[in-house]
């Protein structure tokens, strides 16, 4: 089980990836359960390579301009928008 | 509202005068979107999203005049085998006090048992239409893939994901996917199955005729199952043969892996379904003061509750740098692997059938703390959407205290009509 020690640093390091603070509490639980929960995943290595048979074809149609949502609808949900944009923080 | 706890919401939509449905009220499962209705997921990130449009289901709803009397409440972003992760209370079963519906359509599973809804639409990634279905003793539904349109389903693993009915009879759940399925323009993955189908009817396959029905039996779905669900599922498989239908057993190795590849897949999946909860376009504000990646941080700290962040968390460690080769491509190994087996089984039967979930509905709180244990529990339900291939989960009885059983029939691509007549035999 040694092997699949996770560290509480490494969850932070993925929290940070996916953009999502965690407390200390949440990153103490993660840290036990995702050793476990990768633990079982490592069942995987088990898998022999297998061929992937793409039964897919491209779903095409022609670029044409179609009526959309106007651009209030598109906004109405955002919490903040200004001058008809949607509203984020400050980027630097 | 009902004391289950089964709706988000309870504001009516009412469809066309006229149609299959009319006089019919078909529940709506909260990660649909419904226009001018609020649509949250189960999530406290979409609480007061409302969706400027339709999703096709629910367009397709009304064209056929059914009335949906509510919004249907569900595990967060469709996480979970309960129905325990809802941001807005868990839900009860209505039919087995004390014990979870199942989930994560387990609110559309609750209010079609209950009585308060004459049928009701979930989705299914990993069972999540099945498992609520036979936890609560009713009839469930999942779709080949590419059957029916996901336009405007809040999406948490495209490729495994398909909106399906439920019902309390195999011939009403066949009636409501009549209505929903079918080729849509907005969802490049839907397909024109009419070459590989008799038809878009459905309904009229619920003749429960089994006479002649070859099925096969995949051992590995009844190894390590709760023996009364074994004993339960015999009983039903007895049923069916004395109706004239004949089993095998078959053999599908790769199912042991299924549900590992199944929570590689949907939770890399998630991680990027999900990032595009900001709080910027939608979703709870993270704030404007400050950087831009410690708002949306702030964001989704606020927003998500537990499950999804260890789903996305788990997802986003499985497709960093280092690990992809060893997670994400072997899952998709082991998904090609399923999809032969099962094609394989497919070839010798006309149906394959299983225990749907290999314990009767849990406890209530007893899996929240234990996320592994809840995962494994949908150890019979994943292989399906990884071989993106039809089921229908009917009830097949109950266990000495009284606990629904759901038997489970996969078919072959585009086999609709099999499994709905097989089923119909029991349901």
């Amino acid at each position: 089980m040694s092997d699949n020690a996770v560290e509480p640093s490494e969850v932070r390091h993925i929290a940070d990836l996916a953009r999502i603070d965690l407390d200390d509490d949440e990153v103490e639980r993660f840290t036990e359960q995702f050793g476990e929960i990768l633990a079982a995943f490592e069942a995987l290595d088990e898998v022999p390579e297998t061929e992937r048979e793409a039964d897919l074809a491209n779903v095409m149609r022609p670029d044409e301009v179609r009526e959309s949502l106007s651009q209030e609808e598109a906004l109405q949900n955002a919490p903040e928008s200004e001058a008809g944009q949607f509203k984020g923080p400050k980027v630097s | 509202m009902t004391d289950y706890n089964g709706y988000i919401a309870t504001e009516t939509i009412e469809g066309a005068d006229d149609g299959p449905l009319a006089g019919r009220t078909v529940a709506v499962k909260d990660n649909i979107s419904t226009e001018g209705v609020q649509t949250t997921c189960g999530s406290a990130m979409l609480e007061g999203y409302v969706p400027p449009y339709d999703a096709t289901v629910v367009e397709r709803l009304k064209e056929a005049g059914a009335t949906i009397p509510g919004k249907t409440n569900m595990d967060e972003f469709g996480m979970g085998t309960t129905t325990e992760t809802s941001a807005y209370g868990p839900v009860e079963n209505p039919v087995a006090e004390g014990r979870v519906p199942g989930g994560s359509s387990g609110g559309s599973a609750a209010v079609v048992a209950a009585g308060d809804a004459d049928m009701a639409l979930g989705s299914d990634t990993g069972g999540s239409i099945r498992c609520p279905a036979a936890f609560c003793g009713v009839v469930g539904i999942k779709p080949t893939y590419g059957l029916v349109s996901r336009y405007g389903l809040v999406a948490y693993a495209n490729s495994l994901e398909q909106i399906g009915p439920i019902a309390p009879s195999v011939e009403e759940a066949a009636e409501l996917l009549e209505v929903v399925a079918g080729p849509d323009e907005r969802d490049g993955t839907t397909r024109d199955a009419s070459e590989k189908v008799e038809s878009y009817e459905f309904a009229d396959a619920a003749d429960g005729d089994v006479d002649g029905l070859s099925i096969g039996v995949p051992t590995e779905l009844l190894d390590g199952a709760d023996e009364q669900v074994v004993e339960t599922f015999w009983d039903a498989m007895a049923d069916l043969e004395s109706q004239g239908a004949t089993y095998h057993e078959v053999d599908l190795p790769s199912v042991e892996h299924a549900v590992e590849a199944y929570y590689v897949i949907a939770m890399s999946e998630a991680s990027s379904n999900l990032a595009r909860f900001d709080g910027v376009r939608y979703g709870q504000s993270g704030g404007y003061e400050g950087n831009w990646n410690e708002s949306f941080a702030n964001a989704r700290e606020e927003g998500f509750g537990e499950e999804v962040k260890r789903r996305v968390l788990l997802g986003t460690y499985a497709l960093s740098a280092g690990y992809h080769d060893k997670y994400y491509k072997k899952a998709q190994d082991a998904r090609a692997w399923v999809k032969q087996d099962f094609d394989e089984a497919l070839s010798e039967a006309d149906v394959l059938a299983s225990p749907t979930m290999p314990v009767p509905p849990m406890k209530r709180g007893e899996s929240l703390d234990d996320p592994l244990t809840m995962y494994l529990a949908d150890a019979n339900t994943t292989p399906v959407n990884l071989a993106n291939l039809p089921a229908i989960s009917v009830p097949a009885g109950e266990t000495d205290d009284g606990l629904p059983v759901g038997l489970q029939l996969v078919g072959p691509a585009f086999g609709e009509r099999t499994i709905i007549r097989a089923g119909s035999a029991l349901a």
